[in-house]
């Protein structure tokens, strides 16, 4: 224990050393949904956020505006224009949607204001479309799923039936699992893309993954799609191993799927009971401040102030530097390390194959096999 | 694709009916005696949902929670009637429409005041919890439930316009509302039950879809698109055209899924549009309209 409260005592002795002389605040403006079908995912990024803050004794150093994008692209747009031209922020941290996402990209880009994406995975924001003021600290829908291709092969899984919802994220995260799982050897022997939002009886897609002959079934659901789907499984006597991106069983609303998301795997790269100091420390402590056990959303607002205040420490103090040296951030956080990739500006991290098990009463995760460093390939775009 | 195969596809459609049926007959009762389209049923459905998984939580039992939510939705909706529902009566569609439709925002609101924003679920309870074996397929028993519970709700809705007194005053009263009045029905205590009535379907929708999907503060409004469709499809008003729009809407969709899943999302707004242009009054309409 020792060392560990020295280190703790001379970080914070650092962290006042640093604070005392940049009295110069830095605006920052939150542009998450605060309504709407992701207001939870909102409120979470927020609590990781003003946690990483509180943490480092340093809120007092930023100036928080929040904006509410209500999940619709145009209003995120407008949010973005306010924050920018009105409230003249620094940075805007957030965004939950790849839609708002692709709508405010333009904007940002040619206001040259440094955005840091805590959620939306959207490929195409750090591939044919990147931005030097674009920096994601949250993940890419190929990055959570192409690990999962190879080892679900190596698991001799030889064929699969995939279901997603049908947007732009379900289809970018079954395309990547294929990509991988055709090249390690396995069969795609069918799949569907369920009506995005209006699905609430997946019977009759379950029961066409059970006709297809297929070993098992590959997934990507989120929210309130995710418990029900996961929940119907379940009602049907889970008759084939389910498998998918690990949003299917986040921790923010497993509980809600209870014993039907026993056995489930899938791939993510957070989960809260990663077995390293950092992250039980981080573990503690939002548990301690916000009595939850923090979901990978908490860890996208977390590592979002994290780099946020690493780029100030690196001497960036207006749009145009805290742009440049974002790239730059590498530390070894909650989820383990990570670093930003300066081809693309999107973040390098571990990927982490867990599965939901039972624990006592409630549910829990339990790693069983981990993806060091995943790396997007650039896909059009170098900021080099 | 064995028989297997398309009796289990067959169950998923007629279980898929009976919770839209289920959803839509509230609404279309209403409209059918008070002539009132009260969007806020989606609202209802939601609030039990809500109350529902509160009060199994609060009582260890679905069938409490069965029982209570349905009730409490009903006193909300007597409040709500006699504050706003009876005085609109009068007002005409378009102002009925714009009330009932805030009351929705409003209600969505108070549910992420109270529950907040994460998706809750609700298990089924430990007796409906597995499969069972029905037609030689095994079938989730709580889905085979929602069945029952369906056909049973069809059947004393049936009975009891077709056969009681109070069915029969009901009826009248759609038929000609100031005849009816003028030979005795006191036709405002009637639209009262009826309204409770709808507000209770509401609420019971809302907890046994629970175990089936989730509750989340968009179910209110994302429910009444697949619920007007059964109702327009059906016509609106009329216990027969609930039934008989469920049905179509619930095989469309789930055959849909299997044989046309490209199309599955658009099946059910085609036949919609088709029923507009050539039968816009729907499939079955109450007499008197």
């Amino acid at each position: 224990m020792k060392p560990k409260i020295f280190s703790l005592a001379l970080a914070a002795a650092a962290g006042i050393g640093l604070a005392a002389p940049a009295a110069a605040e830095t605006k920052v403006g939150l542009l998450l949904p605060y309504s709407g079908t992701y207001a939870a995912l909102g409120n979470e990024i927020t609590d990781g956020f003003n946690l990483a803050l509180e943490l480092a004794g340093r809120s007092g150093e930023f100036d928080i505006v929040r904006e509410d994008t209500e999940v619709k692209p145009p209003v995120g747009l407008a949010k973005a224009r306010k924050l920018v031209l009105e409230d003249e922020v620094d940075v805007i941290v957030g965004i939950v949607s790849s839609g708002v996402l692709g709508a405010v990209r333009d904007f940002i880009d040619g206001a040259q204001v440094p955005l840091i994406v805590a959620n939306a995975g959207n490929d195409n924001a750090t591939g044919d479309a990147c931005s030097a003021y674009i920096t994601r600290v949250s993940f890419s829908n190929g990055q959570v799923n192409r690990p999962m291709g190879t080892w679900l092969a190596g698991q001799g899984v030889k064929k699969v039936y995939t279901l997603a919802p049908d947007y732009a994220a379900g289809r970018q995260m079954i395309e990547a699992f294929t990509e991988t799982y055709t090249a390690a050897g396995g069969e795609i022997v069918g799949g569907e893309y369920t009506p995005f939002g209006q699905t609430s009886d997946f019977g009759p897609y379950l029961a066409n993954a059970k006709a297809s002959g297929a070993d098992a079934i590959y997934t990507f659901y989120a929210g309130g799609e995710a418990i029900s789907f996961v929940k119907q499984y379940g009602s049907f006597g889970k008759e084939l191993p389910l498998y998918g991106s690990g949003f299917l069983t986040s921790p923010l609303y497993v509980a809600a799927e209870g014993d039907a998301a026993v056995g489930v795997i899938t791939s993510l790269h957070y989960v809260p009971t990663l077995d390293t100091p950092e992250n039980k420390a981080f573990v503690e402590a939002f548990g301690a401040a916000y009595d939850r056990v923090p979901s990978e959303y908490a860890v996208h607002g977390y590592d979002a102030g994290m780099s946020l205040m690493a780029a100030i420490d690196s001497g960036a103090s207006d749009r145009e530097t805290i742009a440049a040296a974002l790239p730059k951030v590498k530390y070894v956080g909650p989820r383990g390390p990570l670093e930003i990739d300066p081809a693309t500006n999107n973040i390098v991290q571990n990927i982490y194959i867990y599965e939901t098990v039972k624990d006592g009463d409630g549910l829990t995760q339990k790693v069983v096999g981990t993806v060091e460093a995943v790396r997007d390939a650039p896909k059009g775009c170098n900021l080099r | 694709m064995d028989a297997s195969f398309w009796i289990l596809q067959f169950l998923n459609a007629v279980q898929f009916s009976m919770l839209l049926f289920l959803l839509s007959i509230g609404l279309t009762v209403i409209f059918g005696l008070l002539h009132f389209i009260n969007l806020a049923h989606g609202a209802l459905y939601m609030l039990g949902a809500y109350i529902g998984i509160s009060a199994a939580a609060a009582t260890g039992s679905f069938w409490a929670a069965l029982i209570l939510a349905p009730l409490a939705v009903m006193l909300i909706g007597a409040v709500l009637y006699f504050t706003l529902i009876d005085r609109l009566r009068g007002a005409g569609p378009m102002n009925q429409v714009l009330v009932t439709f805030g009351l929705i925002f409003v209600f969505l609101d108070l549910v992420r005041m109270g529950w907040g924003d994460v998706a809750l679920g609700l298990s089924a309870p430990p007796s409906l919890a597995g499969t069972s074996e029905i037609l030689g397929v095994k079938y989730p028993a709580y889905r085979l439930f929602i069945i029952a519970l369906g056909l049973v709700i069809m059947a004393g809705l049936w009975i009891t316009l077709a056969r009681t007194q109070i069915g029969a005053m009901i009826r009248a009263s759609v038929e000609n509302g100031a005849m009816a009045a003028t030979l005795g029905i006191n036709v405002g205590r009637l639209f009262f039950i009826v309204f409770c009535l709808g507000c209770v379907l509401a609420g019971l929708a809302g907890v046994v879809a629970a175990p089936v999907t989730s509750a989340t503060t968009g179910m209110g409004i994302s429910i009444l698109i697949p619920t007007l469709i059964v109702v327009v499809i059906g016509g609106l008003g009329s216990l027969q055209g609930a039934i008989a729009g469920s049905l179509i809407v619930g095989f469309i969709e789930t055959f849909g899924a299997v044989l046309l899943p490209g199309f599955a999302a658009v099946l059910a707004y085609i036949l919609l549009a088709a029923i507009l242009v050539l039968r816009p009054q729907g499939l079955l309409p109450a007499r008197g309209h």
